[in-house]
Protein backbone atom coordinates (compact mmCIF):
# COMPACT_ATOMS: atom_id res chain seq x y z
CA UNK A 1 0.00 0.00 0.00
CA UNK A 2 1.42 3.52 -0.76
CA UNK A 3 1.76 6.44 1.41
CA UNK A 4 -0.81 8.37 -1.34
CA UNK A 5 -3.59 5.50 -0.94
CA UNK A 6 -3.10 5.54 3.32
CA UNK A 7 -3.73 9.18 3.12
CA UNK A 8 -6.97 8.64 0.69
CA UNK A 9 -8.02 5.77 3.22
CA UNK A 10 -8.12 7.86 6.29
CA UNK A 11 -9.53 10.80 4.26
CA UNK A 12 -12.46 8.55 3.85
CA UNK A 13 -12.95 7.29 7.14
CA UNK A 14 -12.70 10.50 8.38
CA UNK A 15 -15.21 12.03 6.27
CA UNK A 16 -17.62 9.30 6.52
CA UNK A 17 -17.05 9.74 10.33
CA UNK A 18 -17.91 13.25 10.07
CA UNK A 19 -20.95 13.10 8.18
CA UNK A 20 -22.46 10.17 10.40
CA UNK A 21 -21.88 12.53 13.41
CA UNK A 22 -23.47 15.57 11.43
CA UNK A 23 -26.52 13.64 11.27
CA UNK A 24 -26.37 11.25 14.60
CA UNK A 25 -25.37 14.38 16.85
CA UNK A 26 -28.49 15.72 19.18
CA UNK A 27 -27.42 19.08 18.86
CA UNK A 28 -28.28 21.12 16.08
CA UNK A 29 -25.92 23.81 16.41
CA UNK A 30 -23.19 20.93 16.66
CA UNK A 31 -24.23 19.46 13.61
CA UNK A 32 -23.83 23.14 12.05
CA UNK A 33 -20.36 23.28 13.01
CA UNK A 34 -19.57 19.71 12.04
CA UNK A 35 -20.85 20.71 8.99
CA UNK A 36 -18.05 23.48 8.29
CA UNK A 37 -15.42 21.10 9.29
CA UNK A 38 -16.91 18.48 6.39
CA UNK A 39 -16.96 20.98 4.04
CA UNK A 40 -12.91 21.70 4.91
CA UNK A 41 -12.27 18.00 4.71
CA UNK A 42 -14.03 17.80 1.22
CA UNK A 43 -11.99 20.67 -0.02
CA UNK A 44 -9.15 17.93 1.23
CA UNK A 45 -10.93 15.08 -1.22
CA UNK A 46 -11.62 17.51 -4.32
CA UNK A 47 -7.34 18.49 -4.00
CA UNK A 48 -7.02 14.59 -4.11
CA UNK A 49 -9.19 14.29 -7.37
CA UNK A 50 -6.91 17.11 -9.00
CA UNK A 51 -10.10 19.17 -9.45
CA UNK A 52 -8.20 22.75 -6.86
CA UNK A 53 -11.25 24.71 -8.21
CA UNK A 54 -13.64 22.55 -7.08
CA UNK A 55 -11.99 22.26 -3.48
CA UNK A 56 -11.49 26.20 -3.63
CA UNK A 57 -15.53 26.30 -4.36
CA UNK A 58 -16.59 23.93 -2.00
CA UNK A 59 -14.12 25.29 0.96
CA UNK A 60 -15.63 29.15 0.60
CA UNK A 61 -18.78 27.94 -0.52
CA UNK A 62 -20.16 24.76 0.38
CA UNK A 63 -18.33 24.74 4.22
CA UNK A 64 -18.01 28.81 4.49
CA UNK A 65 -21.18 30.67 3.06
CA UNK A 66 -23.35 27.57 4.01
CA UNK A 67 -21.71 26.94 7.15
CA UNK A 68 -22.32 30.51 8.33
CA UNK A 69 -25.97 30.12 7.05
CA UNK A 70 -26.81 27.06 8.67
CA UNK A 71 -25.40 28.08 12.05
CA UNK A 72 -26.97 31.32 12.18
CA UNK A 73 -30.52 29.79 11.18
CA UNK A 74 -29.30 27.32 14.33
CA UNK A 75 -29.14 29.87 16.42
CA UNK A 76 -32.38 31.46 15.71
CA UNK A 77 -34.20 28.03 15.89
CA UNK A 78 -32.27 26.79 19.49
CA UNK A 79 -35.82 27.53 21.26
CA UNK A 80 -37.21 24.79 19.10
CA UNK A 81 -34.67 21.83 19.61
CA UNK A 82 -36.49 20.38 22.37
CA UNK A 83 -40.16 20.26 20.86
CA UNK A 84 -38.97 18.47 18.06
CA UNK A 85 -37.21 15.37 20.38
CA UNK A 86 -40.38 14.01 20.92
CA UNK A 87 -40.92 13.83 17.10
CA UNK A 88 -37.87 11.47 16.18
CA UNK A 89 -39.38 8.47 14.83
CA UNK A 90 -39.73 4.99 16.46
CA UNK A 91 -37.90 2.19 15.41
CA UNK A 92 -39.59 0.74 12.74
CA UNK A 93 -39.48 3.90 10.39
CA UNK A 94 -35.67 4.15 11.69
CA UNK A 95 -34.62 0.56 10.54
CA UNK A 96 -36.66 0.89 7.01
CA UNK A 97 -34.95 4.49 6.75
CA UNK A 98 -31.45 2.55 6.72
CA UNK A 99 -32.83 -0.11 5.14
CA UNK A 100 -33.50 2.26 2.19
CA UNK A 101 -30.31 3.52 2.79
CA UNK A 102 -28.15 0.82 2.38
CA UNK A 103 -29.95 0.02 -0.73
CA UNK A 104 -29.58 3.05 -2.30
CA UNK A 105 -26.25 3.43 -1.32
CA UNK A 106 -25.81 -0.10 -2.59
CA UNK A 107 -26.97 0.21 -5.79
CA UNK A 108 -24.63 3.22 -6.60
CA UNK A 109 -21.85 1.40 -5.60
CA UNK A 110 -22.35 -1.57 -7.53
CA UNK A 111 -22.30 1.21 -10.40
CA UNK A 112 -18.93 3.06 -9.21
CA UNK A 113 -17.55 -0.27 -9.63
CA UNK A 114 -19.50 -1.30 -13.09
CA UNK A 115 -17.84 2.49 -14.47
CA UNK A 116 -16.73 1.94 -18.28
CA UNK A 117 -12.91 1.74 -18.85
CA UNK A 118 -11.79 4.28 -20.24
CA UNK A 119 -13.83 6.30 -19.42
CA UNK A 120 -15.25 9.29 -22.25
CA UNK A 121 -13.58 12.24 -21.66
CA UNK A 122 -13.73 15.91 -23.22
CA UNK A 123 -10.71 16.86 -21.70
CA UNK A 124 -8.32 16.81 -25.39
CA UNK A 125 -11.54 18.03 -26.66
CA UNK A 126 -11.24 21.00 -24.45
CA UNK A 127 -7.46 21.18 -24.46
CA UNK A 128 -7.10 21.26 -28.62
CA UNK A 129 -9.57 24.26 -28.24
CA UNK A 130 -8.07 25.90 -25.32
CA UNK A 131 -6.00 28.31 -27.36
CA UNK A 132 -9.24 29.77 -28.77
CA UNK A 133 -10.06 31.02 -25.91
CA UNK A 134 -6.98 33.17 -24.64
CA UNK A 135 -7.49 31.56 -20.90
CA UNK A 136 -4.82 29.15 -20.00
CA UNK A 137 -7.21 27.42 -17.03
CA UNK A 138 -9.64 24.41 -19.08
CA UNK A 139 -12.17 25.14 -15.86
CA UNK A 140 -12.29 28.93 -16.60
CA UNK A 141 -12.61 27.95 -20.27
CA UNK A 142 -15.29 25.63 -19.69
CA UNK A 143 -17.06 27.90 -17.08
CA UNK A 144 -17.17 31.02 -20.01
CA UNK A 145 -16.49 29.98 -23.04
CA UNK A 146 -17.52 26.17 -24.45
CA UNK A 147 -20.54 25.94 -21.59
CA UNK A 148 -21.08 29.75 -20.87
CA UNK A 149 -24.97 28.89 -21.48
CA UNK A 150 -24.49 27.05 -17.84
CA UNK A 151 -22.74 29.69 -15.95
CA UNK A 152 -25.08 32.22 -17.67
CA UNK A 153 -28.18 30.63 -16.06
CA UNK A 154 -26.61 29.73 -13.11
CA UNK A 155 -26.05 33.62 -12.31
CA UNK A 156 -29.80 34.11 -13.04
CA UNK A 157 -30.70 31.24 -10.57
CA UNK A 158 -28.17 32.72 -7.85
CA UNK A 159 -30.62 36.28 -8.74
CA UNK A 160 -33.97 34.29 -8.92
CA UNK A 161 -32.77 32.69 -4.97
CA UNK A 162 -32.05 36.34 -3.63
CA UNK A 163 -35.20 37.27 -5.17
CA UNK A 164 -36.94 34.15 -3.58
CA UNK A 165 -35.30 34.93 -0.16
CA UNK A 166 -36.26 38.62 -0.39
CA UNK A 167 -40.02 37.80 -1.30
CA UNK A 168 -40.34 36.08 2.31
CA UNK A 169 -40.35 39.29 3.81
CA UNK A 170 -43.10 40.80 6.06
CA UNK A 171 -45.24 42.98 4.72
CA UNK A 172 -43.94 46.14 6.56
CA UNK A 173 -40.23 45.05 6.19
CA UNK A 174 -40.30 45.05 2.14
CA UNK A 175 -37.82 47.37 1.06
CA UNK A 176 -35.94 47.23 4.69
CA UNK A 177 -32.83 45.96 5.77
CA UNK A 178 -32.34 42.43 5.55
CA UNK A 179 -31.36 40.77 9.00
CA UNK A 180 -31.36 41.78 12.81
CA UNK A 181 -29.60 44.85 13.80
CA UNK A 182 -25.92 43.94 15.14
CA UNK A 183 -25.29 45.68 18.61
CA UNK A 184 -21.67 44.21 19.21
CA UNK A 185 -19.00 45.28 21.83
CA UNK A 186 -16.66 47.71 19.55
CA UNK A 187 -13.66 47.23 21.37
CA UNK A 188 -14.59 42.81 21.49
CA UNK A 189 -13.03 40.60 19.30
CA UNK A 190 -15.01 39.85 16.51
CA UNK A 191 -14.97 43.77 15.91
CA UNK A 192 -11.44 43.45 16.11
CA UNK A 193 -10.97 41.03 13.48
CA UNK A 194 -13.70 42.64 11.18
CA UNK A 195 -10.98 45.67 11.18
CA UNK A 196 -7.98 43.18 10.41
CA UNK A 197 -9.14 41.20 8.15
CA UNK A 198 -11.02 42.99 5.11
CA UNK A 199 -7.72 44.49 4.20
CA UNK A 200 -5.90 41.15 3.60
CA UNK A 201 -9.03 39.36 2.40
CA UNK A 202 -9.84 41.74 0.31
CA UNK A 203 -6.78 41.81 -1.57
CA UNK A 204 -6.60 37.74 -1.40
CA UNK A 205 -10.05 37.53 -3.00
CA UNK A 206 -9.15 39.73 -5.87
CA UNK A 207 -6.10 37.73 -6.02
CA UNK A 208 -8.25 34.57 -6.80
CA UNK A 209 -10.40 36.17 -8.66
CA UNK A 210 -7.72 37.65 -11.04
CA UNK A 211 -5.47 34.59 -11.38
CA UNK A 212 -8.41 32.26 -12.22
CA UNK A 213 -8.18 32.83 -15.94
CA UNK A 214 -4.87 31.06 -16.15
CA UNK A 215 -4.67 29.15 -12.63
CA UNK A 216 -7.20 27.19 -9.99
CA UNK A 217 -9.65 30.44 -8.81
CA UNK A 218 -12.24 32.33 -10.60
CA UNK A 219 -15.15 34.53 -9.58
CA UNK A 220 -17.27 32.18 -7.95
CA UNK A 221 -14.52 31.74 -5.28
CA UNK A 222 -12.93 35.17 -5.10
CA UNK A 223 -16.64 36.66 -4.64
CA UNK A 224 -17.45 34.89 -1.75
CA UNK A 225 -14.61 36.00 -0.32
CA UNK A 226 -15.14 39.16 -0.57
CA UNK A 227 -18.84 38.39 0.55
CA UNK A 228 -17.60 36.83 3.52
CA UNK A 229 -15.09 39.72 4.38
CA UNK A 230 -18.34 42.03 3.79
CA UNK A 231 -20.22 40.01 6.31
CA UNK A 232 -17.70 39.91 9.24
CA UNK A 233 -17.72 43.84 9.27
CA UNK A 234 -22.19 43.43 8.98
CA UNK A 235 -21.77 40.91 11.84
CA UNK A 236 -19.46 42.78 13.96
CA UNK A 237 -21.84 45.92 13.74
CA UNK A 238 -19.43 48.02 12.17
CA UNK A 239 -21.78 48.52 8.89
CA UNK A 240 -25.34 47.34 8.37
CA UNK A 241 -26.83 45.50 5.46
CA UNK A 242 -28.20 48.26 2.74
CA UNK A 243 -32.04 48.71 2.82
CA UNK A 244 -32.67 46.41 -0.34
CA UNK A 245 -34.93 48.85 -2.29
CA UNK A 246 -31.68 50.86 -3.00
CA UNK A 247 -31.56 51.67 -6.16
CA UNK A 248 -27.77 50.78 -6.70
CA UNK A 249 -27.83 47.88 -5.08
CA UNK A 250 -30.64 46.75 -7.24
CA UNK A 251 -28.68 48.24 -10.45
CA UNK A 252 -25.22 46.20 -9.07
CA UNK A 253 -27.53 43.18 -8.86
CA UNK A 254 -28.71 42.96 -12.61
CA UNK A 255 -25.68 44.83 -13.92
CA UNK A 256 -23.47 41.14 -14.06
CA UNK A 257 -25.79 38.68 -15.55
CA UNK A 258 -27.38 41.71 -18.19
CA UNK A 259 -23.74 42.39 -19.45
CA UNK A 260 -23.40 38.68 -19.39
CA UNK A 261 -26.40 38.24 -21.53
CA UNK A 262 -25.74 41.89 -23.94
CA UNK A 263 -22.84 40.00 -24.76
CA UNK A 264 -23.77 36.55 -25.62
CA UNK A 265 -26.60 37.77 -27.43
CA UNK A 266 -24.02 40.33 -29.35
CA UNK A 267 -21.97 37.01 -30.47
CA UNK A 268 -24.94 36.11 -32.95
CA UNK A 269 -23.91 39.25 -34.63
CA UNK A 270 -20.34 39.07 -34.53
CA UNK A 271 -19.88 35.40 -34.01
CA UNK A 272 -22.52 33.62 -36.09
CA UNK A 273 -23.89 31.84 -32.49
CA UNK A 274 -25.26 33.04 -28.85
CA UNK A 275 -22.77 33.28 -26.43
CA UNK A 276 -19.72 32.85 -29.08
CA UNK A 277 -16.61 35.42 -29.28
CA UNK A 278 -15.41 36.98 -32.41
CA UNK A 279 -12.20 35.32 -33.39
CA UNK A 280 -9.21 36.82 -31.13
CA UNK A 281 -11.27 38.81 -29.02
CA UNK A 282 -12.58 35.76 -26.88
CA UNK A 283 -10.07 36.58 -24.02
CA UNK A 284 -11.00 40.31 -23.34
CA UNK A 285 -14.80 39.66 -23.82
CA UNK A 286 -14.44 36.81 -20.82
CA UNK A 287 -12.56 39.37 -18.96
CA UNK A 288 -15.41 41.40 -19.25
CA UNK A 289 -17.80 39.26 -18.35
CA UNK A 290 -15.99 38.16 -15.03
CA UNK A 291 -15.50 42.03 -14.30
CA UNK A 292 -19.41 42.46 -13.97
CA UNK A 293 -20.66 39.31 -12.54
CA UNK A 294 -17.68 39.96 -9.92
CA UNK A 295 -19.95 42.77 -7.90
CA UNK A 296 -23.07 40.75 -8.49
CA UNK A 297 -22.12 37.70 -7.08
CA UNK A 298 -20.31 39.36 -4.01
CA UNK A 299 -23.92 41.02 -2.91
CA UNK A 300 -25.75 38.10 -4.06
CA UNK A 301 -23.97 35.63 -2.16
CA UNK A 302 -23.31 37.99 1.33
CA UNK A 303 -27.38 38.77 0.86
CA UNK A 304 -28.10 35.39 0.43
CA UNK A 305 -26.80 34.50 3.61
CA UNK A 306 -27.86 37.80 5.73
CA UNK A 307 -31.61 36.43 4.53
CA UNK A 308 -35.01 38.25 4.45
CA UNK A 309 -35.62 41.69 4.90
CA UNK A 310 -36.65 42.38 8.92
CA UNK A 311 -36.51 45.49 9.57
CA UNK A 312 -38.98 48.68 8.44
CA UNK A 313 -37.20 50.20 5.77
CA UNK A 314 -36.00 54.42 7.01
CA UNK A 315 -38.06 57.29 5.39
CA UNK B 1 -8.27 -0.34 -5.25
CA UNK B 2 -7.77 3.61 -7.31
CA UNK B 3 -8.07 6.90 -5.46
CA UNK B 4 -10.85 7.75 -8.00
CA UNK B 5 -12.89 4.75 -7.07
CA UNK B 6 -12.62 4.64 -3.46
CA UNK B 7 -13.70 8.38 -3.20
CA UNK B 8 -16.36 7.49 -5.44
CA UNK B 9 -17.22 4.49 -2.57
CA UNK B 10 -17.17 7.29 -0.38
CA UNK B 11 -19.15 9.17 -1.93
CA UNK B 12 -22.06 6.60 -2.13
CA UNK B 13 -21.92 6.18 1.68
CA UNK B 14 -22.55 9.99 1.72
CA UNK B 15 -25.60 9.83 -0.64
CA UNK B 16 -26.53 6.90 2.11
CA UNK B 17 -26.19 8.52 4.99
CA UNK B 18 -27.66 11.62 4.30
CA UNK B 19 -30.86 9.86 3.17
CA UNK B 20 -31.17 8.67 6.61
CA UNK B 21 -30.94 11.36 7.91
CA UNK B 22 -33.23 13.25 5.85
CA UNK B 23 -36.10 10.15 6.53
CA UNK B 24 -35.40 10.07 9.96
CA UNK B 25 -34.64 13.33 11.48
CA UNK B 26 -38.14 15.79 12.23
CA UNK B 27 -36.15 19.14 12.45
CA UNK B 28 -36.45 21.06 8.89
CA UNK B 29 -33.03 22.40 9.50
CA UNK B 30 -31.34 19.21 10.04
CA UNK B 31 -33.40 18.06 6.67
CA UNK B 32 -31.77 20.21 4.96
CA UNK B 33 -28.67 19.98 6.39
CA UNK B 34 -28.65 16.09 5.33
CA UNK B 35 -30.25 17.21 1.95
CA UNK B 36 -26.73 18.62 1.70
CA UNK B 37 -24.93 15.86 2.53
CA UNK B 38 -26.44 13.79 -0.27
CA UNK B 39 -25.96 16.76 -2.57
CA UNK B 40 -21.96 16.61 -1.77
CA UNK B 41 -21.91 12.86 -2.14
CA UNK B 42 -23.21 12.84 -5.75
CA UNK B 43 -20.84 15.77 -6.56
CA UNK B 44 -18.39 13.27 -5.31
CA UNK B 45 -19.24 10.53 -7.39
CA UNK B 46 -19.27 13.13 -10.30
CA UNK B 47 -15.63 14.61 -9.35
CA UNK B 48 -14.72 10.83 -9.10
CA UNK B 49 -15.87 10.25 -12.52
CA UNK B 50 -14.08 13.63 -13.56
CA UNK B 51 -10.78 12.33 -12.23
CA UNK B 52 -11.13 9.31 -14.26
CA UNK B 53 -11.31 11.16 -17.41
CA UNK B 54 -8.18 12.69 -16.96
CA UNK B 55 -6.05 12.73 -20.32
CA UNK B 56 -3.63 14.74 -22.20
CA UNK B 57 -2.21 16.46 -19.05
CA UNK B 58 -4.83 17.53 -17.20
CA UNK B 59 -5.58 15.90 -13.78
CA UNK B 60 -9.27 15.84 -14.91
CA UNK B 61 -12.03 15.98 -17.50
CA UNK B 62 -12.12 19.96 -16.79
CA UNK B 63 -16.10 19.98 -18.28
CA UNK B 64 -17.60 18.01 -14.57
CA UNK B 65 -15.49 20.07 -12.67
CA UNK B 66 -16.71 23.07 -14.47
CA UNK B 67 -20.13 22.09 -13.87
CA UNK B 68 -19.35 20.98 -10.13
CA UNK B 69 -18.50 24.52 -9.27
CA UNK B 70 -21.93 25.73 -10.61
CA UNK B 71 -23.56 22.96 -9.07
CA UNK B 72 -21.92 23.78 -5.76
CA UNK B 73 -23.35 27.24 -6.07
CA UNK B 74 -26.54 26.58 -7.14
CA UNK B 75 -27.11 24.27 -3.86
CA UNK B 76 -26.24 27.23 -1.66
CA UNK B 77 -28.57 29.37 -3.44
CA UNK B 78 -31.38 26.49 -3.21
CA UNK B 79 -29.69 25.86 0.74
CA UNK B 80 -30.15 30.02 1.50
CA UNK B 81 -34.00 29.92 -0.08
CA UNK B 82 -35.06 26.64 2.14
CA UNK B 83 -33.19 28.19 5.33
CA UNK B 84 -35.25 31.13 5.00
CA UNK B 85 -38.67 29.64 4.37
CA UNK B 86 -37.82 28.19 7.57
CA UNK B 87 -37.43 31.20 9.27
CA UNK B 88 -40.13 32.83 7.92
CA UNK B 89 -41.74 29.52 9.18
CA UNK B 90 -40.69 30.05 12.51
CA UNK B 91 -41.49 33.37 12.69
CA UNK B 92 -45.48 33.06 11.19
CA UNK B 93 -45.99 29.98 13.38
CA UNK B 94 -43.29 30.25 16.96
CA UNK B 95 -42.38 26.43 16.01
CA UNK B 96 -40.71 24.56 12.82
CA UNK B 97 -42.42 20.88 13.08
CA UNK B 98 -43.55 19.25 9.93
CA UNK B 99 -45.68 17.21 11.91
CA UNK B 100 -49.25 16.87 9.84
CA UNK B 101 -51.24 16.88 13.35
CA UNK B 102 -49.24 19.39 15.10
CA UNK B 103 -51.42 22.41 16.22
CA UNK B 104 -50.22 25.73 15.24
CA UNK B 105 -49.91 28.48 17.81
CA UNK B 106 -49.66 31.61 17.29
CA UNK B 107 -46.23 33.25 18.99
CA UNK B 108 -46.71 35.38 21.77
CA UNK B 109 -46.98 38.42 21.01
Amino acid sequence: MTLALAVDISLTLLVLAVAGWIIAVRDTFAAMIGFVAYGLLLALVWVRLAAPDVALTEAAIGGGLTGALLIGAAARLRGTEAAARAEYPGALTRTLAAVLAVTVAAALAIGVLALPDPTPTLAPAAAANLATTGVGNPVTAVLLAFRAMDTLLEAIVVLLALLGVWSLAPDRAWGGCPGPRRLVDPDGVLAWLARLLPPIGIVVGLYIFWIGADLPGGKFQGATILAAMWLLVIWAGLADTPPISRTWLRVLLVAGPLVFIVIGFAGSITAGAVLAYPEGHAKPLIVAIEIALMPTLVLTLALLVAGAPQRIPPQ
Amino acid sequence: MNTPTLFGLCAVALVGVGLYGLIVNPQPLRKILAFNLIGSGVFLLFGAIARRGAAVGMGGDPVPQALLITGIVVAFSATALAVALVLRLFDEAGSVTLAPDAPAEPPDA
